[in-house]
């Protein structure tokens, strides 16, 4: 059904303790409409790929400051993969430099947002991928 | 859902996390679902957590939780959080305050309140049916317990905790009509803070009060849940009451008062919605132009729409 609300897991992976941006990022979905699971920081990869299945959502949302990327989110796809929950739309944010854009679009990351972003933007971009997601499903 | 049985499904995290998406979608789907698992029901003990906001629910879930998984049990958690009445939207902040559960085998779902009428209580009630018939013996369901639908939620429990904060309010507070009539166990988290002491004393007051003096007397428990302090005991607490509920034979009314509330809320809703569906928008948002005129008055549009 259309009209189920979009629902995001926002989580940061690693060590960085920063989580300002995850929850403007959070409050933006929200007033969006969509339902947000926020776990908060220093989240493992096993504990995110977890919080994606039981929470049933359509979105992981990762945002990391610390560098890391390459090391965390690679094993979170692959959790997510193990787990059969492997139908999410993935997002980043963060600080991400721009090299290393291509490498996390070819682990499965349709967005990678930097800072910067405006929220509005954001918002846009993961109702229309849903949008697109929920007619492929209804085919 | 794919073709294999509907319990068969709810062997995998992945399987029980997407029948209660289901069920919070409502429809024909849900109805099949819940037709084929119900026979698989009525094992789990359901545990309400409810109290104002910022008294401590989710740390004490998360305590508890911790607690009775460390007693061997298989224990699974619903957290509610309001829905915003504008957007829509909401931040489900409760599990962010459970990250000692993680890895544990412990299923977390969060849901929010999506505003419509007796639907909340409904998706609760089905993810409830479920997680019994996924086979856990502690359901723990925590809300906010700040509003009807919330208490009724706390409702569903076999055992409901009501979580007290110190410095929240006085006395008075205390023997207000509420949410403490509910209360299985009373709880007065944070109880490091200054007023732990007088708001226990309030509660005990309070129930010396009550007439009933031969039923089960809350206990009033102390904790500071963020350290597990007095955990244990709320989890004794929890037990004794699962053994009086047998010893007493109270199991059968409380289910029956439980699916009483049930059917009336899924008549409700049926009802409502099949009475809306014979009412274009363009009628309604006339008629409701002609009430804020006061051209007519709600009570008999209400009764015209009955009528058609």
């Amino acid at each position: 059904m259309s009209d189920t609300p979009i629902r995001v897991l926002v989580a940061k992976p690693g060590l960085d303790g920063h989580d300002r941006g995850a929850k403007v990022v959070a409050r933006a979905l929200r007033d969006a409409g969509m339902e947000v699971i926020y776990t908060g920081i220093r989240q493992t990869p096993e504990m995110i790929a977890e919080a994606a299945v039981q929470e049933d959502v359509d979105v992981v949302g990762l945002s990391i400051l610390s560098g890391a990327h390459l090391e965390l989110f690679p094993r979170v796809t692959e959790l997510l993969k193990a787990k059969g929950k492997d139908d999410v739309l993935l997002v980043a944010g963060g600080i991400v430099p721009d090299e290393d854009i291509p490498r996390l679009n070819a682990l499965g990351f349709a967005g990678v947002f930097g800072p910067g972003t405006n929220t509005h933007d954001l918002v846009k971009f993961v109702q229309e991928k849903m949008a697109e997601q929920r007619i492929k499903d209804k085919d | 859902m794919n073709s294999q049985s509907p319990i068969s499904n709810l062997q995998s995290p992945l399987g029980i996390a997407r029948a209660i998406t289901q069920v919070e979608r409502g429809g024909e789907n849900t109805r099949q679902l819940i037709r084929a698992l119900f026979p698989f029901t009525g094992r789990a003990h359901i545990v309400g957590v409810t109290g104002a906001p910022g008294t401590g629910k989710s740390t004490l879930v998360n305590a508890l939780a911790k607690e009775l998984h460390a007693r061997a049990k298989r224990v699974a958690i619903i957290a509610v959080d309001p829905s915003s009445p504008f957007s829509g939207g909401a931040i489900l902040g409760d599990r962010f305050r459970m990250q000692d559960l993680a890895g544990t085998g412990i299923f977390i779902r969060s849901m929010a309140s999506r505003g419509q009428l007796g639907g909340l209580a409904a998706a609760v009630a089905d993810a409830l049916l479920i997680l019994d018939a996924a086979n856990f013996e502690l359901i723990l369901v925590e809300t906010v317990g700040a509003g009807q639908g919330e208490v009724e939620i706390a409702r569903h429990a076999h055992t409901t905790l009501v979580v007290e904060a110190p410095g929240l309010g006085d006395d008075i507070q205390a023997i207000k009509a509420g949410i403490l009539e509910i209360a299985d166990i009373l709880v007065v988290n944070k109880a490091d803070r200054e007023g732990a002491n007088a708001a226990a004393a309030a509660l005990e007051m309070n129930l010396n009060l009550n007439p009933n003096k031969a039923a089960w007397r809350p206990p009033v428990l102390k904790t500071i849940a963020l350290t597990f302090e007095g955990v244990n005991k709320v989890v004794d607490a929890i037990m004794k009451h699962a053994a009086y509920l047998d010893e007493k034979q109270l199991r059968v009314p409380r289910e029956r008062a439980r699916f009483d509330r049930e059917l009336r809320g899924l008549l409700e809703r049926e009802l409502l919605e099949r009475t809306l569906r014979r009412v274009t928008p363009a009628r309604w948002d006339e008629w409701l132009r002609q009430i804020t005129q006061r051209q007519r008055d709600p009570y008999s549009v209400a009764q015209e729409i009955l009528d058609s």
